[in-house]
């Protein structure tokens, strides 16, 4: 019971608050605010249809979902297969890391957004360059966190690989793969948390069909309860991510390097 | 020259070895002169931090000393492999891996392949998978063959890591402090299956311990080190005690109160361990 209470009540009362706030908000705002109930029923009617497609600017919210997370599949997909592989090589050798640190230091703390305009003008098309600011900006978590993995793989097994005289391939295969699965894993989920947040910015500027253009179109048409739809889908969309990666890394995940 | 190999196994000649830390050169063995005689059981005893599982890292090769030879064999040793067999102080078994698996990689690398050396061809996949089972069997283990470490108790997991050990027929097993972290009465177990196994498989051993009624119920020489740094031999104490030993008849027998009183005396007494100023 007590059991009950905590695990379902508490979220519940959560959202009853926001929920709350939102109707009081509401009913305060002089510019048309939609209350909860009105952003409910436009939900309805959104929901009802969301594969409808009146040409490239008039298309259901699912296409806009599915659009948006093509380019977060693509662009995380070829950061994954440079970035990981890159991440080993940098925690393999100490020069490669010597090396890079500086650049990946450098390279980080950059807005996503700030390679857009590199994008456009090397790719000259708007959806190539949505794509390549998702690949610059979940490289480097995949990059960082595989590379930290390598080098905290434990003392002890690469002695073990050592008196077994293993060959580079079993070792790869055998202890620094399944060693360094863990970071890496948590290298991907930090990186398409992210890109989900990159790409709806990225879309609002370069446009065509995706979630981010569905919010900025509903903007220019004013209808504040289509956005307000769009927040709660870019937010639900986002939990189910991450909660599919926790899944994905804990399955991988065994005693000794959970930590 | 076969006698030679009997009585000098394993030969540690004039050892020394230093590392370089911020603070300059640290020495932490010098002038380490030993020989271990095929099927000899020897114990390495001393206080933490005078060199012991230093000592055990150049046997096995995983380092390399900065002056002396370590001949195994007839064979200069330089680098580690296979048939200088490591069971580690805390397992170290891959928590990925089953029991079996861990083993079985193991037992893989060293029959899986053909020895130009000794001539032997390699061996099939059944084959493998019987050594490993054998292996798993001698400790006691065929039930948790398929569980991973994570699941089974830490005596358990130390079992794993000696069958390993065990299944790559060393020329010499290697034990770093291996029931260290294990209960007393875990720990007795396991020795007195090590002592079974041992005599079974007339293995020669190195085992790094600093428990000394450890080292007078196994072994057969007892190496006994000064404190560090720059720790040596001290003292070696021949244990003639009759094989197979039992733990209980000893407890009481004179010879065995005789030789644990002389190992205290030299860790105690005359080696009594002063922890450095910090």
């Amino acid at each position: 019971m007590q059991d009950l209470l905590r695990k379902v009540l508490a979220p519940l009362m959560g959202l009853g608050l926001l929920v709350l706030l939102w109707a009081m908000v509401a009913l305060k705002s002089s510019n048309n605010f939609p209350s909860p109930l009105e952003t409910f029923q436009q939900a309805v009617t959104v929901f009802s249809d969301p594969f409808y497609s009146n040409g490239p600017n008039d298309q259901g919210v699912g296409w806009n979902v599915l659009s948006s997370l093509k380019r977060v599949a693509l662009g995380f997909g070829l950061a994954a297969l440079v970035g990981i592989p890159f991440g080993f090589l940098i925690g393999r050798f100490d020069f490669l890391s010597r090396m890079f640190n500086p650049l990946i230091s450098l390279l980080r703390p950059v807005s996503p957004l700030a390679w857009l305009p590199i994008g456009l003008l090397v790719f000259k098309g708007a959806n190539p360059a949505a794509i390549w600011t998702i690949f610059i900006c979940s490289i480097w978590p995949m990059v960082i966190n595989t590379a930290v993995g390598v080098q905290r793989v434990p003392a002890d097994y690469m002695n073990v690989a050592r008196v077994l005289n293993l060959s580079e391939w079993k070792i790869v295969t055998k202890i620094l793969f399944p060693a360094v699965l863990p970071y890496m894993l948590t290298g991907v989920r930090l990186a398409v948390g992210t890109a989900w947040l990159v790409i709806v910015a990225a879309e609002m500027l370069t446009g065509g069909v995706g979630i981010g253009f569905w919010v900025w179109d509903e903007w220019n048409n004013l209808n504040v309860k289509n956005i307000i739809i769009a927040i709660f889908v870019i937010g639900i969309v986002g939990l189910v991510l991450e909660a599919l990666l926790i899944r994905l890394a804990t399955a991988f995940t065994f005693e000794d390097v959970k930590q | 020259m076969n006698d030679s190999l009997t009585t000098k196994y394993l030969q540690i000649q004039g050892v020394a070895q230093s590392f370089k830390t911020q603070k300059g050169v640290f020495q932490a063995l010098r002038d380490i002169d030993l020989n271990v005689a095929k099927g000899e059981f020897v114990a390495l005893i001393g206080h933490s931090g005078c060199g012991k599982s230093t000592l055990l890292n150049l046997i096995a090769g995983l380092t390399q000393p900065t002056e002396g030879n370590l001949i195994c064999a007839n064979r200069e040793i330089a680098g580690p492999g296979p048939e200088r067999a490591v069971v580690f102080q805390n397992h170290s078994l891959l928590p990925w891996l089953t029991c079996f698996e861990n083993v079985y990689l193991a037992v893989e690398r060293v029959f899986g392949a053909s020895d130009r050396v000794s001539g032997r061809a390699s061996e099939n996949k059944a084959q493998l998978k019987a050594r490993t089972e054998a292996a798993l069997h001698l400790v006691g283990l065929d039930h948790a063959a398929q569980k991973r470490p994570g699941e089974i108790s830490g005596g358990m997991k130390q079992r794993v890591g000696i069958a390993r050990a065990l299944s790559m027929e060393p020329q010499v097993l290697l034990m770093d402090e291996p029931f260290g972290a294990l209960d007393a009465l875990t720990r007795a177990k396991l020795q007195d299956e090590l002592l079974t196994i041992v005599a079974n498989t007339r293995s020669t051993v190195v085992m790094v311990t600093h428990d000394v009624d450890e080292a007078v119920l196994l072994s057969d020489r007892i190496v006994m080190m000064t404190n560090g740094p720059a720790a040596t031999i001290g003292e070696v104490l021949h244990v003639d005690l009759p094989r197979p030993r039992s733990r209980v008849e000893l407890a009481e027998d004179s010879r065995y109160l005789a030789y644990r009183k002389a190992v205290i005396d030299f860790l105690y007494t005359r080696q009594a361990h002063v922890e450095k100023a910090a």
